[in-house]
């Protein structure tokens, strides 16, 4: 084994972590809202960065349908995923209560396969690299590290910068749960849900709720990834295995919703 | 000011738990629903708080009536704000959370200003002084007893015109049961709630009430004042373990029990 390696290994993989987190705390978000694990999330994730790229006008040959600056389309594109994830509380979650668990989980599967077809036959399968950023894959900050590769550590500023937003955006999403109002109805939903009607919660209210939010986090996951990789049909969605070992973990330590 | 007429409650569309039963709280009432194990009494509040609906429940027949309006097709949401709380049974807390975050989750759905609910909350906190001194602690922790005070503080969050009161008793010591009861009665004093209490202590449960309803299989089958109830022969013998002549019953004449239990026909 090559431990030059392990320094860089250690400090892109931390930076990475840190959006895997933001998009998984959108899966946790509803899984203890409504104990239903979203399989669609990744798609949520997928529609957030393409609606932002579209929203931006880097069309693929080259007509400008928005052409709107990136501090713009970034705002919008959340507007219209924290809509569409009241819309599909609304259409294809709520008409479901009362059936089994396992239909309901079954439908966010649908749901998955739905937006990913979708996202395909409107913006096509093929990669876009053409995604907006403020940062080009030359900008790296170099860290002199003794005994490293090259005796440095190289960091990309996209990656350090999605990191920073990613660690924000939870910190504003921990003061959201632990200060508000709705956010302690949701926790206080989250835990008991018989116990929350019988307080005045209006339950699923606080469903369609946590499904508009977890639009908003979507879109912001989606965009700090398409930063770095671009955005493709195929290749977004692709991190479950990640994402699920992220939620139950986020389930059992009770980080955000406790 | 509460109307419960004639009511049916179905779970499942074939279970039959409620078969006819008809009562009514006063305001300023304390009224008593006493009865055995699986007689309707927790199903009786769950109609009127529309609990009923989250556990596959329904009102088939009859209504329920608060200050003129109909509760029986209401969400259980919409009848917490129009005055009516249910306190739950096994005083359920959201555990995770602190006392005072508990607190909070009562008041929820009101519109009030922070100065309001901080009057509020120094109210429940002068109901139970221990509170205070446990605000900021997770409530899970919390023994029995004060965990009772804030599932009862907490519905006083939501400043009730009516509360359900479900076995505030179970599983508490004989003096934290005085204690409770207690503080219930200055609750109906001094802001005017009323109060209906399913109770299995008996007891406790007459010494309270102004007025009492016993329930069998679904039904009511006795009914009056607390203390004419607390004066019945049946009621001393089945519910308050004394003979006629106000000795405690050996178990030796236990058998009694099929023959004397006439109402049941």
């Amino acid at each position: 084994m090559n431990w030059q390696l392990v320094p860089q290994q250690f400090v892109t993989g931390v930076l990475n972590g840190g959006i895997i987190a933001i998009i998984a705390l959108g899966i946790v978000l509803i899984y203890r809202s409504s104990e239903v694990f979203n399989f669609s999330h990744g798609q949520l994730v997928m529609l957030g960065a393409f609606l932002t790229w579209w929203f931006a006008g880097a069309n693929e040959d080259g007509k400008e349908i928005f052409n709107l600056p990136l501090w713009a389309a970034i705002p919008l594109a959340i507007a219209v995923m924290a809509g569409l994830g009241l819309v599909i509380e609304r259409l294809a979650l709520r008409p479901m209560t009362g059936q089994p668990l396992l239909a309901i989980i079954l439908m966010t599967l649908g749901l998955a396969q739905f937006l990913e077809g979708a996202t395909a036959i409107v913006f096509g399968i093929e990669p876009k690299n053409n995604f907006p950023s403020p940062f080009s894959p030359s900008d790296v900050i170099t860290i002199p590290f003794p005994g490293a590769f090259n005796d440095a550590i190289i960091l990309k500023q996209a990656l350090l910068a999605t990191f920073v937003v990613a660690i924000v955006a939870a910190l504003l999403f921990m003061l959201f749960f632990q200060y508000t109002r709705t956010g302690l109805a949701m926790r206080a939903t989250s835990a008991d849900h018989e116990l929350a009607r019988s307080v005045g919660i209006n339950v699923p209210r606080i469903f369609g709720l946590s499904w508009g939010i977890a639009g908003v986090i979507a879109t912001l996951g989606g965009v700090l990834l398409a930063t770095l990789t671009g955005v493709e049909v195929l290749n977004l969605p692709n991190l479950p295995n990640l994402r699920m070992i992220n939620a139950s973990y986020g389930e059992r330590s009770h980080l955000w919703l406790h | 000011m509460l109307k419960v007429n004639n009511i049916e409650v179905v779970y499942n569309d074939v279970i039959l738990v409620l078969r006819g039963v008809t009562l009514a709280v006063e305001p300023r009432q304390i009224v008593a629903l006493l009865g055995a194990n699986g007689a309707g009494k927790s199903t009786t509040l769950k109609a009127i708080s529309g609990l009923l609906r989250t556990q596959q429940g329904e009102v088939t027949r009859g209504n329920i009536e608060f200050d003129g309006q109909r509760l029986d097709r209401q969400a259980p949401d919409d009848i917490v704000r129009q005055g009516i709380v249910q306190v739950l049974e096994g005083r359920p807390l959201f555990q995770h959370l602190t006392v005072e975050e508990n607190l909070r989750s009562g008041a929820l759905f009101r519109r009030d200003g922070a100065a309001v609910l901080r009057e509020d909350l120094e109210r429940v906190y002068n109901y139970f002084p221990r509170l205070r001194d446990f605000r900021q602690r997770t409530s899970g922790y919390l023994s029995g007893g004060e965990q009772q005070m804030v599932v009862i503080g907490r519905a006083l969050m939501s400043r009730p015109k009516l509360m359900l009161l479900d076995e505030p008793s179970l599983g508490l010591a004989p003096m934290l049961v005085q204690n409770i009861f207690d503080i219930i009665r200055r609750i109906n004093r001094e802001s005017g709630v009323s109060i209906l209490l399913v109770e299995q202590n008996a007891h406790v449960a007459l010494q309270t009430a102004d007025y009492a309803y016993v329930m069998e299989n679904g039904r009511v089958v006795l009914d009056g004042p607390a203390a004419t109830l607390a004066q019945n022969a049946d009621i001393k013998e089945f519910y308050l373990g004394l003979t006629a002549v106000g000795e405690r019953k050996s178990y030796r004449d236990v058998k009694h029990y099929k023959r004397r239990k006439r109402w049941l026909g």
